[in-house]
This record gives C-alpha cells, structure tokens and sequence, in this order.
C-alpha cells in the first residue's frame, strides 16, 4: 500500500472522496496530525494508525473507534477551539475536523496509554451489575459522606467548560408538506418524488453530504456510481424552490401532530466561522407529512474482549476506506455473522489490505460473497467463532474456535472488523408513538402500526432488496420519478445475542453496551437477580442508558435476556425510544432565550428617568421597578428611612405603572364585579372608588386592589403587579364559563397608562398646577374618588387614593406621556421638599398602616375576615365566587390564623420576615407554632421595628406577649392591632 | 407656578432610537397610532362597520383596511383596530349606537414594521406560524407567541410585516427580531 506520510500512513492513494492537497491541521492529546479536508477526527486519527482513542467510562478499558456515524458509543472525545468553546464527549466519527482544533482523550490519568482508573478492570468482580444497590446499602451515615461524592465524582464522561458560552445559536420554526428524515437512497428517492408533486418539501441528514449508505456501499444508481448520483440528486433537488436540504442537522425529536426538532450544526467544521453564524441552529418543523428514511445500524459482534481498540463494525471500515480513503489496518480480521462484512473484506483486498480470515459463525455463508471471496483468494472459516482477542492498547491477534470445537487458533491481525447484521432505526418511528412488531424471521423490530400521518421507507422499514426500496420511497414521496438501481450483493444472515465466543464462564467480558460497560454476563446476572422485564434490566444494568442510547446494544441485550428467561422476545419487550435521537446541546435547545433576551425585562415609561435619578431596581415579576432613590453616601437603610419620613412629613412621588389594570366596560359591569369580588360595586357611584377583595371558590384570598367607576358602564379596575395576567384570566374565565349572558367585556390597560402616585401632606400641592378642568380639594373630591380630566394637556385619570395613608393621588396619563408628566410633577415636588420613593419605602409605609400586600401577608389560606378585611365582605349579597367556600366549617371555625400586628419588646429589634410564633419559648421541641412574621421593617417614622404576622387566633391575644425563637436568640413581642400610623386614619383625608 | 406654554406634556416613545435589521430584514418603530380595542356582538358587527368605517373582518386571520384604518380579527368578538393618532376611535365607534366596548390602547402597545426578503424568517425566529404566503397572506393577521411574549402580526406586504406588541415588551421583541433578521441574512 502506498501512503501519503502527510495526511497518514493509512491513507490509500486513489482511495476515498478527499482531495489530497486540501488539509487541515490538529492536535490530540498534544500532538499534531494533519487530516485532509473532510476527514472526521476518527478518520484523520485512523489514517494516522491512532486507534487508541479513549478509556471506557466504568472499567477504564482501552477503547478505539466503533463505528463511522452517530451510533458511536466508544470513541467520545474533547473538543475545543479555546478555552470557552470547548464540548465533551464528542464522537470521533462525527466531528470533521477543522484546521486548528485541539482534541483530546476523556477519563485517562495521568495519560491514555497509562491510566490508574483501569484498576478498575481487575477489581471488575466488585463493580458487577446493579453493584451500588447491594454494596452502598450500610452503614447509612457513609451514605453521605462517602458513598454520593465518590460516585459523583464517577458518573458521567467529560468535563464541562467553566466559562460562558460565547457562541450564540439561532432558532427557525418552518411549516412543511413533507419533512424527510434521512438522504440516503430512500430519503433521496423520496425526495425527488415528493419535489415532483410541487409540495413544500424539506430532506434531512445529519452527515456533512447526502448518501448515507452510498459513501460505502458498491451501488450503482441510474447507471452512476451511487454516491455520486446522491451528490447529483442533492444539487438537483436544492435548485427547486420548493425543496430545502439541510445537512449537517439531526431530526432529534418527533413529537405530537407533525412537529419535530432539527438540530443544525451551522460552524463546528469550520476553522473560522464568520461572526454573523450561529454555532448551531434549532429548527422547529411542523410538517404535514414525515417520510423517515433512517436506514439501519450495524450491530456488533458479543464475544470475549470485543472491545479492544482496532476492532470495529464492517461498514465503518468500509467507510473509511471508500470515503475517506483510509485503511483501519495492515491486517484484517473479519468475524460475522451476516454476508454485509464480506463486502467491506472485498474492498480492503482490493484496495491492498491483507485480510487475515473471515471468520463466519454461520456455517452457511450467502453463496455469492462466498464465491467472490474464494475468487479474492480470502480465506473463509464458515461455522467459527472468534472466541477471544489480545493486544493491549490495540487488538494484535484473534483466537479462533469451529463452533463446538476445541482446538483453538491465534491469528495475528491489527484490526478486526465485524458484523452480526442490521438493526433498521426506527427511533423516530417509536417517538411518532408507533407500534413496532418483531419479525421473527429476521430478528428484528419493524414498524406497524402508525400514530401520526408518517411512513418509513428503506432500511428503517425492513426493506432490504434496493428495487423494492426505490418503489417504495417513490410511492411515499406521491410524485411520479424513475430511479434504478441495483446492488452487487443480496446480503443474507445476521443474529442477535451473544456469539459462542461471549461465555458462558463468569470471568469472561464480552461487551453489550460499550458506553456503559455493560457485558454479556451483566445481563445474564440481572435476570438471575430477578430482573424479567427488559425495564428492569435496563435499569439494573443500566444497558442503552448511555447517551448513545443504545443503538448497538439494545437488540444484543434483549436476546441474552429472551435467552435467559427461555421466553420469545416480543414477550420481553423493548424499551422506549426517546428524544434526542443523538444528544443536542444546551445552547441549540436554549437558542436566544440567554443575555438580554433570557426573559423579558419590563419598564416602565419613566424607568430611564428613575435610573438617571439613581434608582435602585428590584424585579417584581419580569417588571424592574424602582426600589429605593440612594442620595450620594446613602446605603439602602438610610435612603429608605429617608424617603418614609419624607413622604409623612411633605410628600413623596412613586412610580405605580406595574400595577395591573382592567377595563371592565358593558351595561352589566357592575354586576359581573359583585360576582368576582365580596364587596357591592352597584352601590358605588361614578366618580367613585372603592377597595375591593377577590377570592377564589374556596375562600380564600386572591388578589385585591381599588377599583374606579368612570361611569355607568365603564370600571377601571386596578390589580396587583404580579396579580394582572392571572387576574384577567381569572375574569375572563369565570366571564365565559359561568356568567356568559352578562354584557361585559374585559380589557387589559396595564400598559395603556403611566401611573404617577403623588403621596403625603403636600401632594395636592404638588399636582394642582397640572391638573385642568378639575377641582381637587378635599371637599370636591374627597378621598376614593375618581374623574377624567386633562393633565399637562393630556386626557387623564385621576384617583385619590393611597396606599400610605397620607393624602394621595394617583395620576394615570398615557404612557407616552409619563416621563414628560412625571418630570414636570418631580421637578415642583422637589423644589418643595418632597422626595422621589421606591418599593421599600412604599412597602414601609403602607405595612405602618397596616395594609395587606395579597401573597406577603396572604398565602392562599387567608380569608378576608382572617386578614381583618371582613368590612369588604357584603353581606347582602346573594352570590360572588367564594361565597360558599366561606361557609366552609373550618373557614369559620374559632382558632383560626388572622393577621395582627407585633410590636417587640426591644423596638430597635427587627423581626425576620418567616420567623415562627410560639407562646412558650420553653416548651420541648417540636414546639407549638402559632403562626408566622409576614412582613417586618424598621418604621423610621416610628423610631421602632413593626411587624405584621398571621397568629392563631390572633385578634383575641392583644396585648399578649408571644415568642419568636430564633437560632441564637428568643424575641418577646407584643400582640397589637395592625394600624401603627394614625389610628384615626385623618391623614387620608388632608 | 408652572408656565401654561412649558405645560403641556411631550410624547416619549418606546423603542426611540434603536436601530437593527440585517441585509435581508429592515426592523423599524412605527409611528404613534390611534388604538382601540373593540368588542362587539355578532349582531352589532354591522353598525360599528358602518361607525368606523372600515368592514370589520369576521373571519379568523383576517383583516380589513378603509377611511385610513385597519381593523384586524383578533377573537371572535373582538378586534384590534387602529389608525391615525388624531382618528378619534373611541368617538366613531361611540356614534354606533350599538352595544359594544371601545378601550383605547394606544399608548398600551407599539409597533415595530418588519419589511425586506427575509421578514418571515426572520419573524420565524421566534414565532411558530407558517408565514408562506399561502397560510399567511397579504392582509392575514393573528395574536400570537413571538418567543416569550404576545405579539399581534399583520402581513401588510409579500415581505412586509406590522408586528403589534405591548409596550414593555418591546425591547424584548425588537431584541429577537433582530437576531431573526441576522440569521434571516446567512
């Protein structure tokens, strides 16, 4: 064989799609290759003569390349460009090399040829399946402290970067006639038929080209060389307008009616990705109709130490060789149970390779690959076995057995390449929620019954001859093509199981599952265990849950426990296939929804304002609101103690925009809201407002806020911040479903208007040179009304109101309109000593009042009489939501929570919010609890802490003292009503 | 005292000053508008057509232009329609006589104008309705996702889009609009 020393000494002169002078360099483990343009990095290192690759996640067993496509389950690598962009467990064979990528192997210390994890392969008689169950049962408390960390520290494959993601990833949703998952023959034939109908067509493959099989396969279509009439179809096919053909993207999921995820990898092959490309790119594909076109994977043979780097399926080596042009080795071993590796056999003797034997576990072989090999002077051992191999870090020789013989042969060979037949992919299929049946004869699961409008075509439906294949891909796709091919060989044979070569002894490692580790013996000892579902053996041997899913294994490990329990497969069952087909990324999954678009941050008009005012914000929902205004040298205590007694003593601006908003017009308006709140809106006339309750069926309390009537038939409803969408749901709910007939409609207009609350002994002051065409004395509009009116020019609503207890108004403009509003109003305040406040401080002045905020000192368990509010309950009415569930015995029951102020005995101590109530601080553990603090602050206005707190029957202990404990401490408070600020409540009226 | 001339209040407007789009997709803020949003019965379709003067849709996706206003079918009893700043609305839809609900909502949403070859895919990015031309013709319109938050669209060209959002959502919107419009470009 002639090699090119440049791009490896396995690679074959005039073998393979590559173009010799296009090259890319990289480093494994330190080193640097150089790979030719289109090589995976398993190529690239097989080239090389790399096999040694990795080490196996639980045994730490030398491990090499399996396979050529997705499927891989051994040869997981780490890939970086630098430190941020680098990803774990990568496949070998799926990543394509670009020029400047460093590569490394994962689970090896110090370094992969000289691992002390691979201890772990002579104490393997210890780590058996199902291990951790029995041996990390006792003592308990190592549970813990020994047992957790070290199988933390264990699990999983890869190391995570620590840095942030500084690729981003783009996200498409598309609509379809037709999605085909798959563009190897089938997919492409179905592709062209459906194109010809003039539907919108879209065609799928996660390789870099079209072809699927065809980059090995001897086929000749249309009188082509197959891959080449793939090239030629897919470049016909994206000349059409009404086809798309995505490569290099994964359909990883099929979900419900028609919708299923793509995964594009839009950069990963490119050595300098433009800044505008996204890494990767989520497509999100509702498609009439699915045509899965996944074809088949090829299964492993299970014998003694079939793991050994060197050994790999027959179809990769094919792969390698006709595609990347490259030789797995300089003597080949073939063990098979099925004719498809005696074609992979032919093109390494052609292409200069020794073939050391085909060794075939059956003892008929198919009569024309039998003919051909005997005509290619390869030497074929029908009815043998491959009973063992050796080699270290590389397979040197393979130990050959006749089925039931004992004489036993070593033959030399650095590569093994092996089949035991085909497995069809039909995971999309079972995610579509299909039902598979088994085809006995073939010892396979096919699809049957369909759950969504999709059909399989090729490969993943069973369908073998490639006459058949073409006739059907065309009939699916609907359109009228002529495509012909034919194949060199019909391929006959195949198993499932363990070979002769797999045990029975105990000590023997034949491997099932490579990624996991998991053997033949592991299988057999979980049904001995007991295991007799293939859900518990699963999970016992943990077989297929690795992130290849097993796509080698699952067949293999259903037939040694079909064999074990003496019951046919169809009765043991097969496990589920779930989504992601192959693993997706995070960032792919998570697209834009990162940075300034993780969420929405809401602001309000005036939000810039606040900010250059110097503004601290809190999020309240995804609302940033202003929390407190800091002067220079100001920490958040004395900003806040600063604006509460500003605003008592002169006035204070706020900015109450969030708050959520409801216009509820139509003749019947004021009867839907007596039905959703307790209290009477009939009786309320326009110009007026009122503070109203709402509860939910069963009682309790569910939002509150002041509700305005403008007119007859016109209420401006107001909600909490956090309550308005799920109020308006809750409205529109109850308005659709049980009071239909009322002529009422509901519009959110949080948005529509800016609210300027303007708060406290100066606030007419401030607002009266803006305000038109209305008298806002206190005799003309006393406290709870309302009017439309002109501010700065703009048609506004007025309240007066306040949620501090001072005289108050609430100044509603159009959004548009608040900065300039806002600005005008803040710049009288200020000059006349008002302050502008924030959240705290409103917090701290409506708690001094003793006013509720629903979901701090509510919690879905408080009725209105609990929270002292029974005043809002009517009790004339006749029906409102709730009304009934506050009959409930235990709502009026004595003894109930009800919330009541606390006073402590210290008063420069400040309760914790949460903090639990107990009437004997002595008493033994579990102590009684009486209830909880609900909000807590230090009342500058007061020079004292207040608190509010829900305590069993609360109202009936005034002036009792209760306990808080605390870890190092226990307070004595006082129990006291929850109006700690003007009892008399005069201010309001100022 | 205030001077009466400094006293009237200027509009500030969402979305001022930000800028985006791609080679394929312009993204712009659309100038203030008048809007109402409308609820009539099915009986009362007529009269408030007839009020406003535009033919208010009664089918789902649709919607319709006339005397300088759009009305887009939003629910089935309930419209988004709106116009000119100095339209008057509320007063037109008042003049009906018949029963319904008129709430302005013109400072509560804005609008961002989408226009270019890649608008769709751009719009795609984080909304899942087919936008072919087929599903999603001239004159279509529906309230819909648009990544996390609610957005009204209306197809007012081949590759020209109005894309209705609530104010503080805007940022959020016009945000993504632009990594659509970026990799509506590759």
């Amino acid at each position: 064989m002639s090699g090119s020393s440049n791009s490896g000494a396995f690679r074959i002169k005039g073998a393979g799609r590559h173009t010799p002078a296009r090259t890319a360099r990289f480093t494994f483990d330190g080193k640097t290759y150089t790979a030719l343009e289109g090589d995976t990095v398993a190529s690239a290192l097989l080239a090389h003569g790399v096999h040694l690759l990795g080490r196996s996640f639980k045994y730490h067993r030398p491990r090499g390349i399996l396979t050529a496509g997705p499927e891989e389950p051994n040869a997981l690598l780490d890939v970086s460009r630098d430190a941020a962009r680098r990803q774990p467990n990568v496949r070998a064979t799926v990543q394509e090399v670009f020029d400047g990528a460093k590569i490394a192997s994962q689970n090896r210390w110090p370094s992969l040829k000289y691992d002390i994890g691979s201890f772990n392969d002579l104490l393997s008689p210890f780590f058996a399946a199902g291990f951790y169950y029995k041996t990390f049962m006792w003592p308990r408390e190592a549970w813990h402290k020994l047992y957790e960390p070290i199988i933390r520290r264990a699990a999983g494959l890869g190391e995570a970067p620590k840095e942030g993601d500084p690729d981003h990833y783009a996200s498409r949703y598309v609509h379809c006639d037709i999605l085909i998952a798959g563009a190897g023959v089938a997919g492409l034939t179905a592709a062209l038929s459906a194109a010809a109908t003039g539907k919108k067509v879209i065609l799928v493959d996660e390789q870099p080209e079209v072809g699927g099989a065809l980059h090995y396969a001897s086929t000749t279509i249309d009188g082509q060389d197959g891959y080449d009439w793939a090239q030629a179809t897919a470049a016909k096919l994206k000349a059409m307008p009404n086809v798309t053909v995505l490569t290099r993207t994964t359909v990883f999921g099929y979900y419900n009616h028609g919708f299923l995820g793509l995964t594009e990898r839009v950069t990963d092959h490119i050595a300098l990705p433009g800044k505008d490309s996204p890494r990767e790119r989520l497509w999100q594909v509702r498609a009439k109709k699915v045509i899965l076109a996944t074809g088949s994977i090829e299964r492993h043979m299970v014998f003694a130490n079939n793991d050994r780097p060197g050994i790999m399926l027959a179809s990769a080596a094919r792969s390698f060789l006709n595609h990347h042009g490259v030789a797995v080795g300089h003597s080949v071993g073939v063990y098979t149970a099925h004719d498809s590796a005696y074609e992979a056999a032919f093109d390494l003797k052609r292409a200069g390779v020794s073939i050391a034997a085909i060794v075939d576990s059956r003892s008929n072989p198919g009569e024309a690959v039998l003919s051909e090999a005997r005509a290619l002077g390869i030497d074929v051992l029908a009815g043998h076995s491959v009973k063992d191999t050796s080699g270290r870090l590389r397979i040197s020789s393979m130990t050959v057995v006749r089925n039931g013989g004992a004489n036993a042969r070593k033959i030399k060979v650095d590569a093994l390449i092996v089949s035991a037949g085909w497995t069809p992919s039909v995971h999309l299929f079972s995610q579509s929620r299909g039902k598979l049946r088994f085809d006995e004869a073939n010892q396979r699961f096919l699809p049957d019954v369909y759950a969504q409008n999709s059909i399989s075509v090729g490969a993943c439906n069973g369908t073998d001859d490639l006459a058949e294949l073409i006739d059907e891909a065309i009939a699916a796709g609907g359109g009228s093509v002529a495509v012909s091919g034919e194949n060199r060989f019909e391929w006959t044979g195949g198993m499932i199981g363990a070979a002769e070569g797999a045990g029975p002894e105990h000590a023997v490692k034949a491997f099932v599952d490579f990624q996991h580790d998991v053997t033949a013996k592991d299988i057999r000892l979980a049904v001995r265990e007991g295991m007799h579902s293939i859900e518990h053996i699963k999970r016992f041997t943990t077989n297929g849950m690795a992130s290849d899913q097993g796509k080698l294994s699952n067949m293999h490990g259903l037939a040694i426990a079909s064999e074990m329990l003496g019951k046919p497969i169809p009765q043991v069952g097969l496990t589920t296939f779930r989504a992601p087909y192959t693993p997706v990324t995070y960032g792919t999954l998570i697209a834009h929804s990162r940075g300034e678009l993780f969420d929405p941050a809401r602001k309000t008009p005036m939000h810039a304002l606040e900010a250059a005012e110097g503004a601290e914000f809190e999020d309240v929902g995804n609302w940033r609101r202003a929390w407190y205004f800091p002067k220079r040298g100001e920490d958040m205590h004395a900003a806040v103690n600063r604006e509460c007694k500003t605003v008592r003593e002169v006035g204070g601006v706020f900015d109450a925009s969030t708050l959520g908003k409801i216009e509820v017009v139509g003749p019947d308006a004021a009867a839907f809201l007596n039905l959703l709140y307790t209290n009477a809106w009939d009786t309320l006339k326009p110009g007026k407002s009122r503070y109203g309750i709402m509860t939910r069926e069963d009682g309790f309390i569910y939002d509150d806020g002041v509700v305005g009537r403008l007119a007859e038939d016109r209420f401006h409803v107001t909600t909490t911040t956090g309550g308005a969408p799920r109020v308006l749901n809750h409205m529109e709910d109850y308005l659709q479903t049980e009071f239909p007939h009322l002529k009422v409609w509901l519009t959110s207009t949080t948005e529509q208007w800016a609210v300027i609350a303007v708060q406290g002994p100066k606030a007419r002051e401030i607002i009266q040179p803006f305000v038109e065409g209305l008298d806002i004395s206190n005799e003309a509009f006393p406290h709870m009304s309302v009017a439309e009116c002109n501010v700065m020019g703009v048609p506004s609503r007025l309240f007066r109101m306040s949620f501090t207890g001072e005289l108050g108004f609430e100044v509603n403009v159009p959004a548009d309109f608040g900065p300039a509003v806002w600005k005008a109003i803040w710049e009288r305040a200020q000059s006349l000593g008002a302050c502008l406040y924030g959240t705290e401080t409103m917090h701290v002045l409506r708690a001094e009042k003793g006013y509720i905020i629903v979901g701090q000192d509510t919690d879905g368990t408080v009725t209105p009489d609990d929270a002292g509010l029974n005043w809002a309950v009517s009790k004339k009415k006749t029906d409102f939501v709730g009304i009934r569930g506050l009959k409930r015995p235990d709502l009026v029951r004595d003894g109930r929570k009800q919330l009541v102020g606390l006073l402590t005995k210290d008063p420069k101590e400040v309760l914790e919010e949460g903090g639990q109530i107990v009437a004997d601080p002595n008493q033994p553990k579990p102590m009684t609890m009486l209830g909880h603090v609900t909000s807590s602050y230090w009342s500058e206005n007061l020079g004292r802490s207040i608190a509010i707190a829900l305590v069993a029957g609360g109202r009936a202990r005034m002036g009792e003292t209760l306990y808080v404990p605390m870890a190092d401490k226990t307070i004595a408070v006082e129990v006291t009503d929850m109006v700690f600020v003007d009892k008399e409540g005069g201010r309001i009226n100022g | 005292m205030v001077d009466s001339g400094a006293n009237v209040a200027t509009r500030t407007l969402p979305l001022s000053g930000v800028h985006g789009g791609s080679s394929v997709v312009r993204l712009e803020a659309a100038a203030p508008a008048e809007r109402i949003n409308l609820r009539v019965r099915a009986e009362d379709v007529a009269a408030l057509s007839a009020a406003l003067g535009v033919d208010l849709p009664v089918k789902p996706k649709t919607s319709s232009s006339g005397n300088g206003r759009t009305a887009l079918w939003i629910g089935p009893d309930e419209w988004l329609v709106f116009g000119d700043v100095r339209t008057g609305l509320v007063a037109s839809a008042a003049k009906s006589g018949a029963l319904h609900s008129a709430t302005d909502v013109s400072h509560r949403n804005t609008a961002i104008l989408v226009s270019g070859p890649g608008s769709a895919a751009a719009i795609n990015t984080g909304c899942p309705q087919d936008l072919s031309l087929d599903a999603f013709p001239i004159g279509a319109c529906s309230r819909t996702l648009f990544g996390k938050v609610e957005i009204v669209l209306l197809r007012t060209a081949e590759d020209a889009f109005r894309v209705e959002v609530w104010r503080s959502f805007s940022d959020y919107a016009f945000g993504l609009l632009s990594e659509g419009a970026r990799d509506a470009a590759l």
